[in-house]
């Protein structure tokens, strides 16, 4: 009917959305690049809502080397001129859910198409949304903003101070110190806008505001010990970690729901694509609450004693658990065992974070290392530092700065790029707080990083920390009510089903080759026949007499031995390959070999 | 065989013939006949007569009466030597008016053809059908293009109006517009000096008269010219091509000399006109000659010379020629010594090279310097001198080269790194005691700003603190219940690199010092181990047997070096306000102590424990189906035999290799994740063959999150859109640019299909 497709168009390397020139095709013999080397390259399906376009920073407009800072932290402006045209038109309803557009409408185009195979044509599309995507960066205005010593200066000795000094009344007003000694150590958290803080005291303080025009939402004291505060999908609901259990309140500081299915929380953790609240609990559960129906999704036994230390992986929504034997597992609600586990630190882990592109892992643990793990298949350390301290929290930026908090000090590192890991060599940024640290998180958004101590909370500016630029559809800092309404029902519809969390998201958009196979089985099992099998090889009528009976059966004898011989050179072949494989295992055997018994 | 029974028949034939004329005499003579008749007799007669004599017997007889025997090889109409027709027979005697008629119809008859028989039914509609599918089809193909345009279009928009007439230029909508600010007037005026557009935007008059130039007759003659000179090239192509076949010598011998003189004559001429390109050429003759010279043509060695040698005894004339060439070779190598002396001196100093063999080169330059292979086992002596005999003026470069170690020295013999290891070490050793003395001091220096004095102190303070650290926790080791840990702990340096990706390199002096004191953390240990008497553990390379246990140690050798050895600087830290948290001495010596009591040696242990269950968990089961007792003796406590079990244990196949299998700190889970996977795709869609063709199709997202909207919008647009409110008309000839209706070519092939039946009744008759 029409052309096949082409076998050996094949799976191409996921393309770098700058790319222009077009690669040669691969074929699908040739092995796929092992993500560790291509992951660097952000291919357009990352994680789902991640979709701000990154400005790459120039190379040497910015560098002023007089001025110490020499960019304020970055202030953005008002949401009309963030949107982008794009997702303006989006906002206007035609919101066209993930499926409305199947790829079967390129298919029936393929289909019938003789010149082009429908492969070419699926890598032609992708290179030119590519092209379109990075011409699109063109339309993101901001730069994020960084700090530069001069000659030889040391950025880490630049205290808050000096900063704050140096950038306009605007940024300044976001460096501020909450003092609040009487309620203990502070844990903390930003909204996913950036625009809302709330944080709760060791002893019983809540309360929620709008930090950048510090006015106070709520302020209650629960009477209770709170170990963990987490915004859920919107500023307007709170989750509480109390002493017994997990309670929700709302932007009034009124109490909603008390989930006593979750007791003795120590962590929490929001997953924003599934409404998903991850709670990990003393008693060694970690248990996923869909905060959307109300139902508990999951409660995994990770039959490792007391959990306190937990993170999320924002690319895959993969939960990063710590435990007292050195060891980090991986966990999905999907799955009643991790993941995987990774052997991190001789001693117990005591913070554990994940990087905003789910590429890079930080860790420390008892034996006072801190080690960035590469989470790209490998999972072995890129590069370890011993601290005197140890560091007991961890925190990555948006731009993939890592902050540890060790004691009453809070380190700041920061890498070469947006996609390379921090280097430990030198601190970026330091800054020593009144008390010891017990919460840290940077916000999104804004060159802030929040820390929660013992004497309240402090604000610092991390110039570079977050993203400059911000969807305005996605989480918009200065959405009104009525447009957080409607986000809040166009992400309920858009919704992740828990049971899709998985290692490698890209693999749901794979066909599951088991059933598959199973389904083939059945339907042969089914007809008695193979439809699919190739048909036996008919000798070709030949004329002059050399189509004799004695001719046809040596023609067919021919095509059976050559495919025979095929048969026995390949499994030859796996056979080698088994062999070399064996080999190189066993050390050299010695000529006295002989003589030992 | 046949030949004779023709011939016998031939016989036969003929002594009918014979009696049978007798018979027709008096038969013929009762009749009654004119004439002619009598004269045709009387002929047969005569021929009857003349053929007796046996030399023309073969004449057939005309057979002029039916008679019962007849036979089927004379009957013929010869005889009479005129041709039977028709209408001979039926003329009657006498002409009769009554025939005339008959005669007349008889011609009609003849002119008539024979009607045919006409084919049955379904033979007719069959070819019908034929036919009109064959033409119809014809008719139709003129429609293929557009369908494949259509189906391969991107989108079709229904009711398929004409195209709409392209907006008219905003200038020709406001004609009556015109440049009023200076600024649009500069502009127009710039337009019109260079002779832009001003209206139409698209194309400048220039490109309009090119564009006029070329009316489709001069196209076409253009065409036709570039045909023929295509067609001219391809025939000089072909001609030179045979030429080039042709193999006869003299022909060849012919040209060349002619070619020559064409040279030669073309030579003189460019002498006369442009002596520096005649020079040149000069020399390319020259160099023909030189060619010439080396073919040996002229030396009497040829076949014809040889020939000619021969001959030259007894013939003046081959004498001759063979004396003329002699000559002429003599003139060549003349010239040869006349051309240019030292030309050819250096030709021969050439020669010469080339003829001596190459190995004599090889040799002399091996005389010039080593061997290599000398050369390098001496660099190396030195090497090791070098460490030897000053390894504290220069333990740097002695730390490079352990660093180096391992990638350089791996061809030399293990003895010799062995030996060379355990002399550094020792060098090394030394050293750091040394170092360890003037520590602070060197660090200090390294820093030359004073700003960073207090830095750098703070450093060599946390550096000593871990080295403390260190060796508490080697000494706790020693202590602990597991010796094997303690074993490995001197971990040889090569294993490190293999599971390790250092992203650091040492670059600094300190960080070289503090190399050395790794090193010599090692060392220190060494002797611990061999006092035990375990020198066998600490070169496992001597060590041929029990490969097997290795194998397992080295996986536990990286874990442990991956997590134990990796302990580089805390040296980044550059923070004043640490020292501060560190409070006294003794209490931190003593948190350490707790921590190193519980920071859980069996971690490693644990995790490969761990981590070998869910290996054997995940691997495919084997099947037992011995029946113990079976064919055998049974009871409590007797097993079924080795042989027995080998036979009916049906081996599980092994599955692909695990994720994690070259990872030793991490289990991956090899479970299927069902609840997605119920999400997965599950079939392949038609076209596709493999799930790979159809993975890389949906690869790219289509969502608005992921692509600008632009791009979304395309990905997503409708094959067919319909306009609504529109009536959707089929598709007509006028619209895509047919002029010939296709309704008038159908009904013709049906209006006379009687045409084609006698046409195919032919074929069939064939």
């Amino acid at each position: 009917m029409e052309t096949a497709p082409k076998p050996g168009k094949d799976v191409p390397p996921k393309k770098d959305k700058l790319q222009t020139k077009r690669k040669k095709p691969r074929r699908y013999w040739e092995e796929e690049t092992v993500p560790t080397t291509a992951g660097a390259s952000p291919g357009p399906p990352r994680n789902k809502k991640n979709r701000e376009l990154r400005p790459q920073r120039p190379k040497n407009a910015h560098i002023l080397k007089k001025s110490r800072i020499s960019k304020k932290p970055q202030v953005p402006k008002k949401p009309r001129e963030w949107k982008n045209p794009e997702s303006q038109s989006g906002l206007s309803g035609v919101s066209v859910g993930p499926d409305g557009c199947s790829p079967v409408t390129p298919l029936i185009l393929w289909f019938f198409s003789k010149t082009r195979s429908r492969l070419e044509v699926a890598e032609a599309e992708e290179e030119e949304t590519s092209i379109k995507a990075a011409r699109s960066e063109l339309l993101l205005a901001e730069e994020p903003g960084f700090l530069e010593g001069e000659d030889g200066e040391d950025t880490a000795k630049i205290c808050q101070a000096d900063i704050v000094e140096a950038v306009d009344i605007a940024s300044a007003a976001k460096h501020f110190d909450l003092n609040l000694r009487q309620f203990g150590p502070y844990r903390l958290n930003y909204s996913r806008t950036g625009r809302h803080l709330a944080f709760g005291g060791r002893r019983g303080h809540v309360a929620a505001l709008d930090w950048v025009t510090k006015k106070l939402m709520c302020e209650i004291n629960v009477m209770e010990a709170v170990r963990d505060i987490r915004f859920l999908h919107s500023e307007a609901l709170l989750a509480v970690a109390q002493n017994r259990w997990l309670h929700i309140y709302d932007n009034q500081g009124i109490e909603l729901h008390c989930i006593r299915r979750c007791d003795r929380v120590t962590r929490l953790e929001f997953l924003p694509f599934h409404f998903l609240l991850a709670t990990a609990s003393e008693t060694g559960f970690l248990t996923y609450l869909d905060v959307s129906v109300g139902k508990i999704v999951a409660a995994l036994n990770a039959r490792a004693g007391r959990l306190d230390v937990m993170s999320q992986n924002p690319y895959n929504a993969v939960i990063h658990l710590g435990h007292s034997n050195g060891t980090v597992s991986l966990w999905s609600p999907a799955m009643k065992e991790p993941l995987a586990k990774i052997l991190c630190h001789r001693g117990g882990v005591r913070a554990v974070a994940v990087d905003s592109t789910g590429t890079y892992m930080a860790t420390s643990g008892l034996d006072h290392q801190l080690k960035i793990f590469d989470l790209r298949g490998t999972y072995q350390p890129l590069s370890t530092r011993t601290l005197p301290h140890g560091a007991g929290h961890l925190a990555f930026s948006q731009r993939g700065l890592l902050v540890a908090g060790m004691g009453d000090v809070v380190n700041i590192w920061a890498g070469q790029g947006k996609a390379s890991p921090p280097s430990l060599e030198q601190p970026y940024l330091t800054h020593r707080l009144s008390g010891p640290v017990h919460g840290l998180q940077f916000c999104p958004f804004e060159d802030v990083l929040g820390v929660g101590h013992t004497g309240g909370i402090t604000s610092m500016l991390v110039p570079g920390a977050s993203e400059p630029n911000f969807d305005g559809l996605e989480s918009n800092p200065y959405r009104s009510r009525k447009q957080r309404q409607e986000w809040e029902v166009k992400a309920l519809l858009e919704k992740v089903p828990a049971e899709l969390i998985c290692l490698d998201p890209r693999a749901l958009a794979e066909v599951d080759v088991i059933s598959l196979e199973q389904g083939k089985k059945e339907q042969i099992e089914r007809l008695g026949y193979d439809p699919q099998a190739k048909a036996p090889f008919q000798p070709k009528p030949k004329q002059k007499g050399r189509s004799s009976t004695a001719s046809l059966v040596k023609r067919k004898r021919k095509v059976m031995d050559e495919e025979h011989r095929d048969k026995v050179r390949q499994s030859l072949q796996q056979q080698h390959h088994k062999e070399a494989k064996a080999k190189p295992t066993g050390a050299r055997p010695s000529a006295l070999d002989r003589f030992v018994r | 065989m046949n030949v004779n029974q023709v011939a016998e028949n031939l016989a036969l034939s003929h002594q009918e013939e014979l009696v049978d004329l007798p018979k027709n005499y008096p038969l013929s003579e009762n009749e009654d006949e004119g004439d002619s008749d009598g004269e045709r007799k009387h002929q047969k007669l005569l021929e009857a007569i003349s053929s007796l004599d046996g030399k023309n017997r073969r004449k057939l007889a005309e057979r002029s009466e039916a008679s019962l025997k007849v036979s089927e090889f004379s009957v013929s109409s010869e005889g009479s030597g005129e041709k039977l027709v028709l209408a001979d027979l039926l003329e009657p005697v006498k002409t009769s008016s009554s025939l005339a008629t008959i005669k007349k119809q008889l011609n009609r008859v003849k002119s008539k053809k024979v009607v045919e028989l006409p084919l049955n039914k379904e033979k007719i509609e069959q070819i019908h059908r034929e036919v009109a599918f064959s033409k119809t089809s014809q008719v139709l193909s003129k429609w293929d293009p557009i369908i494949l345009k259509n189906q391969q279009a991107e989108q079709l928009v229904f009711p398929l109006g004409k195209e709409q007439p392209a907006i008219a230029p905003i200038e020709h909508a406001l004609s009556g517009w015109k440049a009023r600010t200076p600024l649009e007037q500069e502009i127009f005026n710039l337009l019109h000096k260079n002779k832009q557009p001003v209206t139409d935007p698209l194309l400048t008059p220039m490109e309009k008269a090119s564009l006029q130039a070329m009316s489709l007759e001069e196209a076409k003659m253009h065409r036709a010219e570039l045909q023929r000179a295509r067609a001219l090239q391809s025939y000089y192509e072909a001609k030179a091509r045979k030429e080039k076949k042709i193999k006869s010598k003299k022909y060849h011998r012919v040209v060349k000399k002619g070619k020559a003189k064409k040279a030669l004559k073309e030579f003189e001429q460019l002498q006369k006109v442009n002596p520096t390109v005649a020079l040149e050429e000069m020399e390319k003759i020259e160099n023909a000659r030189m060619m010439e010279r080396m073919s040996l043509k002229h030396q009497n060695s040829g076949k014809w010379a040889k020939s000619k040698a021969i001959m030259a005894k007894y013939d003046l004339e081959a004498r001759q020629a063979m004396q003329e060439q002699l000559a002429q070779n003599k003139e060549l190598t003349q010239k040869l010594q006349v051309a240019s002396e030292s030309e050819e001196e250096e030709g021969g100093t050439e020669v010469e090279e080339l003829l001596v063999p190459h190995v004599v080169n090889e040799v002399q330059m091996n005389v010039d310097g080593p061997n290599p292979w000398m050369f390098r086992s001496c660099t190396s002596d030195t090497k090791e001198a070098a460490t030897q005999e000053d390894p504290e003026q220069l333990p740097e470069l002695a730390a490079h080269e352990v660093s180096a170690s391992g990638a350089e020295e791996r061809p030399v013999a293990e003895e010799e790194i062995l030996l060379r290891e355990f002399e550094e070490r020792q060098s090394l050793r030394k050293r750091s005691e040394l170092n360890q003395d003037a520590e602070p001091a060197s660090s200090q220096e390294t820093k030359d700003s004073s700003s960073q004095e207090v830095l750098s102190e703070l450093r060599a303070l946390s550096q000593k603190l871990k080295e403390k650290h260190q060796s508490r926790k080697q000494k706790a080791s020693s202590e602990g219940t597991v010796p094997q840990v303690q074993r490995e702990e001197p971990a040889p340096e090569e294993a490190e690199p293999l599971l390790l990706q250092r992203s650091e390199r040492v670059q600094t002096l300190e960080e070289l010092e503090e190399l050395g004191k790794e090193d010599c953390f090692q060392n220190k240990e060494l002797p611990r181990p061999v006092l035990e008497g375990q020198q066998s553990e600490r070169t496992p390379n001597n060590r041929p047997d029990a490969p097997k246990e290795k194998k397992e140690k080295e996986q536990l050798i990286n874990l442990q070096n991956f997590l134990t050895t990796q302990s580089p600087s805390m040296r980044s830290l550059a923070v004043p306000t640490i020292i501060e948290e560190l409070e006294d001495e003794e209490e931190r010596d003593q948190r350490q102590m707790i921590k190193e009591a519980f920071a859980g040696d069996d971690v490693i242990r644990d995790f490969l424990k761990e981590k070998r269950e869910a290996v054997e968990a995940s691997k495919p089961k084997d099947v037992d189906l011995t029946l113990p007792g079976w064919g055998e003796w049974g009871g409590v406590g007797l097993k079924p035999s080795a042989k027995k079990r080998r036979q009916f244990l049906i081996k599980a196949p092994e599955g692909p290799p695990r994720k994690d299998k070259n990872l030793p700190n991490v289990i991956i889970s090899e479970k299927r994740n069902i609840h997605a996977a119920a999400h997965q795709v599950q079939v392949l869609p038609y076209p596709f063959t493999h799930h790979r063709q159809f993975e890389r199709t949906i690869q790219t997202p289509i969502g608005s999150t992921w692509n600008t909207q632009r791009a979304f919008q395309k990905l997503t647009t409708p094959k067919v859109v319909t306009k609504p409110g529109h009536i959707i008309k089929p598709i007509k000839a006028e619209d895509v640019g047919y002029q010939s209706s296709s309704r008038s070519d159908l009904p013709v092939i049906q209006r006379n299909p009687k045409r084609i039946t006698t046409r195919h009744n032919k074929e069939e008759k064939l």
